[in-house]
């Protein structure tokens, strides 16, 4: 008799220990999610008093209450411009290849291993052969183009990554379909595949954008400026042929550089523009992976195979 | 006239035949080149290792040939940028794993009970609305934490350790702890959910609780998944760069006490990189032999993880 009481108490011990665990997981989720307020709520507080129509149409300056994130959103809207028009149709392109085209062998083996582990590469590390190949090794310089390329290769794994995944979800029949009617790899590719999986691609595009948008390390290694009173020249001309390339040579600054350059200074009133840089940064990515949230919830309910 | 009209046919007929192999054979052509240009693009990412090796390799081999390997192993100071440099990168693997040492001490415990918990304890629906929340802490920028870690976490570690300086890796590495829990804990998560549902009403079906089930029987199956969600931690931890920037300081200090401020490997490639350092100067190749041993530490890891999961890499 003694015994099962024992079991008993010992029992209702271990329940109340696996309910108390529960609360503990809940309150782990909660220091993430705590963080992430209490980040929000500061940069608000801070910056908030900075954000106004000024702030994005004036340049930096020495006296903080002047200074704007002008050359560097303009700075962030090119790099991103070079940068998703480089990694978006290698990273399809070579998600698609894997998926599709790619013979079973030891070259396509190692180009798989060789992209998982490239999404573990440290980000400066990409700045650093960048610095020696772009920069110096091919000229572009410390230029927009360097950036964007960098930048490029940094998220090109998970736009490779989210390809390949949205293109195995497309059920085999609906190639078949397009082959039995005599279509060709390449059109069954364009015209069904492609198509199909076109919202998984999207939610990993952009969500690749937003994470090159935050990127600091690699361009500080590349040699981005932190202090810069000009425009790159403007993409579009007066006169013929209307479209020019020269701002793919500027020399320019990105939103976090520009942050980071206000954080490292010791005047409360730097930190304070500091905030409201970061304020719009986070916003930005927010809204990004909103986005694609939405995206990822959307197309998963409205494709039921 | 019939069979002018069978001649008129035939031709025709060849016309079409002769049509349809040209169209074919520039079909062909063209699902050729298509291919080529999609393989191109998927080798791409091997030019982008070989790239990364080449440079980090050629530099630095430059950089040693004005330092000496035994100096740079062994030299207990960092001061490239001062008048008589000397070059011992032990002060910054020192600050290097000081701060990923916090961060794995916060992300750890904190990732795996995150894991265990969404993936034993939570419904699908709290885990469809927590998942999503948690991995926007690895979307946010990290120029953003380093921000949250100087003027937010350092006054308030502050308010309860007042000797605390402005710049200490505590915080730094408290908040890129808090930064890389989404990778620990989605990464464990997929491991233990992979884990056969018969294993798990096995311990059930024993009494086990939940907890129980989680701590005796899932962690040890899903063991060699786990390992490599702590060792991608380990991997970002380290070469995180912008928060030790902004929240650790800049200076080289050999020192293993988490409250005092100390450079790490990716705070001084940032540092030198700010100033306008000559190409070719041996400073400028430093950032590259910094790299270099940067990349020799997570490799070192990532190849003691995967012996690791080899060793305890369970299969159904």
């Amino acid at each position: 008799m003694a015994k099962i009481e024992n079991i008993e108490t010992q029992l209702s011990i271990n329940k109340k220990f696996d309910g108390v665990f529960a609360l503990i997981g809940l309150l782990s989720t909660f220091v993430g999610m705590l963080t992430l307020a209490a980040l929000l709520v500061d940069l608000g507080m801070d910056g908030l008093t900075r954000i106004s129509y000024d702030f994005f149409t004036s340049f930096p300056s020495r006296f903080a209450s002047k200074a704007g994130i002008l050359s560097a959103w303009v700075g962030t809207t090119l790099v991103m411009l070079v940068t998703a028009f480089t990694a978006v149709p290698m990273g399809v392109g070579a998600g698609v290849y894997l998926e599709e085209y790619a013979p079973k062998n030891w070259f396509t083996a190692l180009i798989e291993i060789n992209i998982a582990n490239l999404a573990g590469v440290p980000s400066i590390v990409y700045g650093l052969m960048a610095l020696g190949l772009f920069v110096y090794q091919f000229r572009f310089g410390q230029s927009i183009l360097s950036a964007g390329l960098t930048l490029a290769l940094l998220i090109l794994p998970i736009v490779i990554v989210a390809t390949r995944e949205s293109v195995r979800a497309v059920p085999s029949s609906m190639r078949e379909a397009a082959y039995a009617l005599g279509a060709t790899k390449w059109e069954t590719t364009r015209d069904h595949v492609l198509p199909y999986s076109m919202g998984g691609i999207l939610t990993g595009v952009i969500i690749a954008l937003s994470r090159a948008i935050g990127e600091t390390a690699p361009l500080i290694t590349i040699g981005a400026l932190t202090f810069i009173a000009f425009l790159p020249d403007p993409p579009i001309t007066s006169e013929f042929p209307f479209i020019s390339f020269r701002w793919l040579m500027s020399p320019f600054s990105v939103m976090p550089i520009q942050m980071f350059n206000w954080v490292s200074r010791p005047q409360h009133e730097f930190h304070l523009n500091a905030a409201a840089t970061g304020l719009v940064l986070m916003l930005m990515t927010l809204a990004m992976n909103g986005v694609a949230i939405y995206f990822r919830y959307r197309f998963r309910k409205r494709i039921k195979w | 006239m019939e069979a002018n009209q069978a001649q008129a046919g035939y031709v025709g007929q060849a016309i079409f035949a002769r049509e349809r192999t040209t169209g074919l054979t520039a079909q062909r052509l063209r699902e050729r080149l298509i291919e080529l240009a999609m393989f191109l693009c998927a080798a791409s990412s091997i030019a982008i290792t070989a790239g990364i090796v080449w440079v980090l390799l050629v530099e630095s081999w430059h950089f040693f040939q004005n330092v000496s390997l035994i100096d740079f192993l062994t030299d207990t100071q960092w001061t490239v940028l001062f008048e008589n440099p000397r070059y011992g990168i032990m002060p910054l693997v020192t600050g290097t794993l000081v701060t990923s040492g916090i961060a794995l001490l916060v992300a750890l415990p904190l990732g795996t009970t995150i894991a265990i918990y969404l993936s034993e304890y939570a419904g699908p629906r709290v885990r469809e609305i927590l998942k999503p929340i948690l991995e926007l802490l690895s979307a946010v920028p990290t120029v953003v934490f380093g921000y949250f870690a100087l003027l937010f976490i350092t006054p308030l570690l502050q308010t309860v350790l007042p000797d605390l300086p402005g710049f200490n890796m505590l915080s730094a590495g408290i908040v890129i702890g808090i930064m890389i829990i989404p990778y620990v804990s989605s990464l464990s998560e997929d491991a233990m959910k992979a884990v056969p549902v018969h294993i798990r009403e096995g311990s059930y079906a024993m009494g086990a609780t939940r907890f129980q089930t989680a701590i005796r029987v899932l962690i040890p199956s899903a063991f060699s998944g786990i390992a490599s969600a702590y060792v991608l931690g380990f991997s970002r931890a380290v070469g995180e760069t912008m928060v030790v920037a902004v929240a650790a300081g800049t200076q080289p200090n050999l020192t293993l006490n988490p409250m005092e401020g100390a450079a790490t490997i990716t705070a001084y490639i940032v540092q030198v990189s700010l100033g306008d350092l000559p190409h070719g100067s041996v400073a400028y190749q430093s950032i590259f032999a910094a790299g270099l041993t940067l990349m020799c530490l997570t490799l070192v890891f990532n190849i003691g993880g995967y012996m690791l999961r080899k060793r305890f890499r369970e299969i159904y």
